[in-house]
């Protein structure tokens, strides 16, 4: 019986024009910075796409200083309604050129085409078009009698979706009256850079938006520079402690939205075969770079057996590979330090004595990869059930009880999203009243919407992105006006 | 072709010793079959809207359209049906494209009791089957007397497949004992006098069931009863069959096949009109029962229409340019 | 058309009806003359055009298509009808010079006032497209009820609305009171200002090309005083919005308000004092109230327990 295999449908790079060096975007305009210029590699293939400058403490201070001008000289005396206007231009032309950009993400991030432009790229547009009808709505958005913008906002976002993470952190800020000093995770600054031209499309006054590209020094610039009233930060932990370290004893304010460990419960009685598409897509969807991935599975003994043998059988349909490849499933992994990330971290699990498993699929010779792999036997006390990992790598673990589920999946410094499998509306209502996390998911996982707001217990960071909650981040409220 | 299952299957024996009771009763049967897993709507639709977002090209694509006509129980099943109607689909079917002789036969073609023998004629020897619905297609609604005279008048006319709808009512209302009990006899009412059996598909018609935990019991029950093929629609009402309907009715056959050892096949019926569509449905059986599906003895679609879009599609392919109706022969 | 080149014989309208994405004469075969406003010094009136006469069987059609739409409208995602609302105001923009026109003929303002009347047009119906993914979260939300339960309060659509469209202000008065209408999913049977129907007719132009589904919108030109009793007494429309009583001959909002009464209908009285109908000036800022009086709030209770 032959098989029915999938020929090659690459999507064509046509569609991206990819210039071979890009400045900073300060000021409505590219200009020179003044460090040392990096390259952005294609982390599927290794191949250098573009080179870019990276901003010093004074490029940093002149895109401030254009915020700050733009602030107060336009965008704060400017109406909600034509703030609102622009953001509306602003998602029609993402709408208009979503293929370039879905093409340019996957090509500098390595996450699959089918994501890019079906995920990150359509929800980024959302974004801006439900900030746009915000923007002059704020009084009714529980945010006081005259909610007001802040300032000048310091953002800072990380390489696992760069384009949405842009949107969602620019769309929030423009529409309470911000502008913004935003710098992109040096893997992936390509789509923030060609958000730029977006920018001048759409006819935003210059200064509005500027973006600064580097790695931490230049971030760190960002958090310490005096003319920033409020730092918004994606990223590890790690650096979002740093942050607040930093901003300590001033009246500089934060959202840190960091890392997690999320637990994904399964119970007997759950529709089984959609809770095992929940697994794959909790952990594997974006090659597991996902803050919120459910990287534990927490699932109940009595059907533990029959849970891996589906989720494994399952995992076998899984397509790894080139992301320019409209069949694949899994992509690349971001970057060489990451995919080494993973796998010291993967060599710990075995040393600790879990039991380790992959699809055994076939890899490409070159770019960064790693098989979406499956851990079981694996007990809270593992470092692989408390570290995150950020990669395709699911530890599970088992329970008994809902009590001993909320138990295990709460004792986590971490609480930025769970998963419940099951089909008793009275246990899922139950179970998300216990569970310490910002965004619970029953009988679904990784979904995501711009009226829904995102966000951290514990040390996964406060703040929330989206939603009417999502706008308090960015405004000054009676107290502290 | 494969041949059917047992002959002479006791299905209430099998029935009792897969449940593990000593006596089948509608209770236990309700036991049994609300004991099986739910099935979420939302996650199962976006499971198939998922599998749809598959990109099948250049020689993946020509190796799908040939499996997919191949598959195909071309259908004619109208009032106005006539001896000479029947002939004509026939005709069509020994020969889908005049242009392309090597263009595939669909497996099959599905008529009414009374039109057995005219399609068996028409077909002569070649390896094209008869299909026919019986039982009182569409509805289902009379005696089982009469569902099963209609079965063996089919069977006696020379039909090697037979399409029979369940008792909806019956279902609906939670008699899943007379479900079951009316499959199997439809099933004995299937061996020829030479020990042989026609071969049964079970029409659960799923626009009636309506939910996906209906579908997923249904499907149990058919295979349960001793069903060589579970099948979505009559194609008489709307919704016919949906992909995530299918993809349902695959896990099934998959899960039976884990239970039991025992393959059934799966035939989607009604609504599938393009190529487009009948590769979804192949990628879907081809990522979730599995490749042994992908083959016309275990999956088969109910279609008419759709012939003539694949033989539209295999032509773009060999000619390079988009065809067009004018370039298909009507049946 | 430009007056000093010889003059081009032009090709004029015909204005008929919006009933259910389609553009329909009225099934009466009725029409009137529709005059532009006095401007200038002009004495006699200008005729414009004749403008279908809606019948009341026209509006029961009409109802017709807008329960029909009503589903498929209201079940859409917000974020689909928002973008749909926002397309209407992009073809508006496209459109203004057409709108331009027609509120200068039916208003008889100057030209600058009549461009800053369509501005806010356009700018009121972005206002309220961005209300459809956002209204529920500030008219709806979680009740802490005294007991394991989980209880949410939703906003939804109340269903058909009928609307007696403003009598003057022919083009922003109509914005000011549809968009919060079908924003929430509700469908709309809208009678047009009837001395001033035309920016209503190229509204619905905008409407027809716009992606919003067919039956959605249904525009009626005519008679106020003839097709207004049978929609308030209509048994499949569940609300009224009596705005466009203030300034029509014949119209008496109060018996409207009793008819309305025998269906329970929720009704929006018209501005002003005691019996008096007004119409307020539109060019203030909108509030929520308009969307608001025509959503229903359901209230859902779920125990939570192992």
């Amino acid at each position: 019986m032959p098989t029915f295999e999938y020929a090659p449908a690459p999507e064509s790079r046509a569609v991206v024009d990819i210039a071979s060096s890009y400045g900073l975007f300060i000021g409505g305009r590219f200009v020179e910075g003044h460090g040392q210029a990096f390259k952005t590699v294609n982390p599927a293939t290794e191949e250098t796409l573009a080179e870019v400058a990276e901003a010093t403490a004074d490029d940093v201070d002149a895109a401030v200083r254009a915020a700050r001008t733009a602030y107060t000289r336009v965008w704060s005396r400017m109406s909600g309604a034509d703030r609102g206007k622009y953001l509306f231009r602003i998602a029609r032309i993402l709408q208009e050129r979503a293929r370039e950009f879905a093409v340019l993400e996957t090509l500098d991030n390595g996450k699959p085409i089918k994501e890019s432009r079906d995920v990150d790229i359509p929800l980024a547009a959302a974004h801006f078009f439900y900030h746009a009808g915000w923007a002059d709505k704020l009084e009714y958005a529980a945010l006081g009698t005259d909610p007001r913008p802040l300032g000048v906002v310091g953002q800072v976002i990380p390489w696992n979706f760069p384009m949405l993470m842009l949107a969602w952190k620019i769309a929030p800020a423009l529409a309470a009256g911000n502008t913004v000093v935003l710098k992109p995770a040096e893997t992936t600054p390509l789509t923030a850079l060609l958000f730029a031209d977006v920018l001048q499309q759409a006819d935003l006054p210059p200064g509005v938006v500027n973006i600064v590209t580097g790695a931490g020094t230049t971030g760190q610039a960002i958090v310490d520079h005096p003319g920033i009233d409020k730092l918004a930060f994606t990223g590890s932990t790690a650096v979002g402690k740093m942050i607040a370290r930093s901003i300590a004893g001033t009246r500089k304010r934060a959202t840190l939205e960091l890392g997690g460990k999320a637990a994904n419960i399964v119970f007997d009685d759950a529709p089984i075969d959609q809770a095992v598409e929940g697994i794959v897509n909790g952990i594997f969807f974006n090659q597991g770079h996902v803050c919120c991935a459910g990287s534990r599975l927490l699932v109940q003994e009595s059907v533990a057996e029959e849970v891996e043998a589906r989720l494994k059988r399952r995992l076998a349909t899984l397509r790894v590979g080139d992301p320019m490849d409209k069949n694949t499933d899994v992509g690349a992994i971001n970057s060489r330090r990451q995919l080494d990330r993973v796998s010291e971290l993967v060599a710990v699990g075995e040393k600790e004595g879990a039991t380790r498993w992959d699809t055994g699929c076939e890899l490409p010779g070159t770019g960064f990869w790693f098989r979406p792999t499956v851990f079981t036997g694996v007990s809270q006390a593992h470092t692989i059930a408390q570290e995150e990992i950020f990669g395709p790598v699911l530890s599970v673990l088992t329970f008994r009880t809902p009590a001993e589920a909320v138990a295990k999946a709460n004792n986590t410094p971490y609480g930025l999203s769970a998963g419940i499998w099951t089909e008793k509306g009275s246990r899922i209502l139950w179970m998300a009243d216990q569970l310490r996390a910002g965004v619970v998911w029953a009988n679904t996982f990784n979904r995501f919407d711009p009226t829904s707001p995102f966000g951290g217990y514990k040390e996964s960071g406060y703040g929330r992105e989206g939603g009417r909650h999502g706008l308090e981040g960015y405004v000054r409220t009676g107290a502290d006006q | 072709m494969s041949t059917a299952t047992e002959p002479s299957l006791d299905a209430t024996a099998r029935a009792r010793e897969i449940l593990g009771v000593s006596r089948l009763t509608n209770s236990a049967l309700t036991t049994w079959l609300h004991g099986l897993p739910g099935v979420d709507q939302v996650g199962a639709e976006a499971r198939a809207a998922g599998l749809s977002t598959r990109s099948i090209k250049a020689s993946s694509k020509a190796w799908a359209i040939d499996l997919a006509i191949s598959m195909i129980d071309l259908t004619t099943l109208e009032g106005a049906d006539t001896h000479g109607k029947v002939r004509s689909l026939c005709a069509k079917a020994l020969l889908p494209d005049p242009t392309d002789a090597t263009t595939p036969r669909p497996a099959a073609v599905c008529v009414y009791g009374d039109m057995v023998a005219t399609a068996r004629a028409a077909l002569g020897s070649a390896n094209v089957n008869v299909a026919a619905v019986a039982t009182a297609f569409p509805s289902g609604r009379a005696g089982l007397g009469v569902k099963l005279a209609d079965t063996r008048d089919a069977v006696a006319a020379g039909a090697d497949e037979i399409d029979m709808v369940i008792d909806r009512g019956a279902f609906l209302s939670g008699r899943y004992l007379q479900v079951f009990d009316e499959i199997a006899a439809v099933r004995s009412a299937c061996v020829r006098d030479d020990g042989t059996s026609a071969h049964l598909k079970v029409i659960m018609e799923t626009g009636e069931l309506v939910t996906y935990d209906n579908v997923r019991r249904a499907s149990w029950l058919a295979m349960l009863a001793g069903g060589d093929f579970i099948k979505t629609s009559t194609g008489k009402i709307s919704p016919a069959a949906t992909l995530p309907v299918t993809l349902v009715m695959l896990e099934a056959v998959r899960d039976w096949r884990e239970a039991t050892g025992e393959m059934v096949g799966v035939k989607p019926a009604g609504g599938i009109r393009t190529t487009k569509d009948a590769i979804r449905y192949l990628v879907t059986v081809n990522e979730t029962a599995g490749p042994d599906w992908l083959d016309p003895a275990w999956f088969r679609f109910g279609a008419s229409g759709l012939l003539g879009d694949l033989i539209m599609q295999r032509q773009k392919l060999t000619t390079g340019a988009y065809s067009g109706p004018d370039y298909v022969t009507i049946d | 058309m430009s007056p000093t080149s010889t003059a081009r014989v032009d090709v004029r309208k015909t204005y008929k009806l919006y009933v259910g994405g389609a553009f329909p004469r009225s099934e009466s075969g009725r029409s009137y003359e529709v005059y532009a406003a006095p401007s200038g010094r002009r004495t006699t009136p200008r005729f414009l055009a004749n403008a279908a006469m809606g019948s009341r069987k026209d509006a029961r059609d009409a109802v017709v298509a807008a329960r029909k739409a009503q589903p498929g409208w209201a079940g859409a995602t917000a974020y689909n009808r928002g973008q749909v609302l926002y397309r209407v105001a992009e073809v508006m923009e496209s459109r203004r010079a057409q709108l331009v026109t027609d509120v200068r003929d039916a208003e008889g303002v100057s030209a600058a006032r009549a461009e800053s009347l369509v501005s806010a047009s356009i700018d009121r119906w972005v206002w309220y497209a961005g209300w459809s993914d956002k209204y529920p979260q500030v008219l709806g939300g979680l009740n802490p009820v005294a007991g394991p339960y989980f209880d949410i309060s939703t906003p939804e659509p109340t269903g058909v609305v009928a609307v007696l469209a403003p009598q003057a202000s022919a083009l922003l008065g109509l914005v000011s009171v549809l968009a919060p209408v079908v924003v929430s999913g509700n469908t709309a049977v809208v009678l047009a200002a009837q001395d001033r129907p035309l920016p209503a007719v190229t509204l619905a132009e905008c409407l027809a090309t716009s992606d919003v589904p067919g039956g959605v919108v249904n525009i009626l030109t005519g008679r106020t005083a003839e097709m207004a009793p049978w929609l308030a007494s209509h048994r499949d429309v569940n609300a009224i919005d009596l705005a466009g009583s203030a300034g029509a001959d014949g119209v008496d909002w109060g018996a409207l308000e009793a008819a309305a009464a025998d269906t329970v209908k929720r009704v929006l009285r018209p501005a002003g004092t005691g019996p008096e109908a007004v119409e307020p000036d539109w060019t203030g800022a909108a509030c929520l109230d308009r969307l608001a009086a025509f959503v229903e709030t359901k209230t859902v209770w779920h125990p939570k327990g192992r």
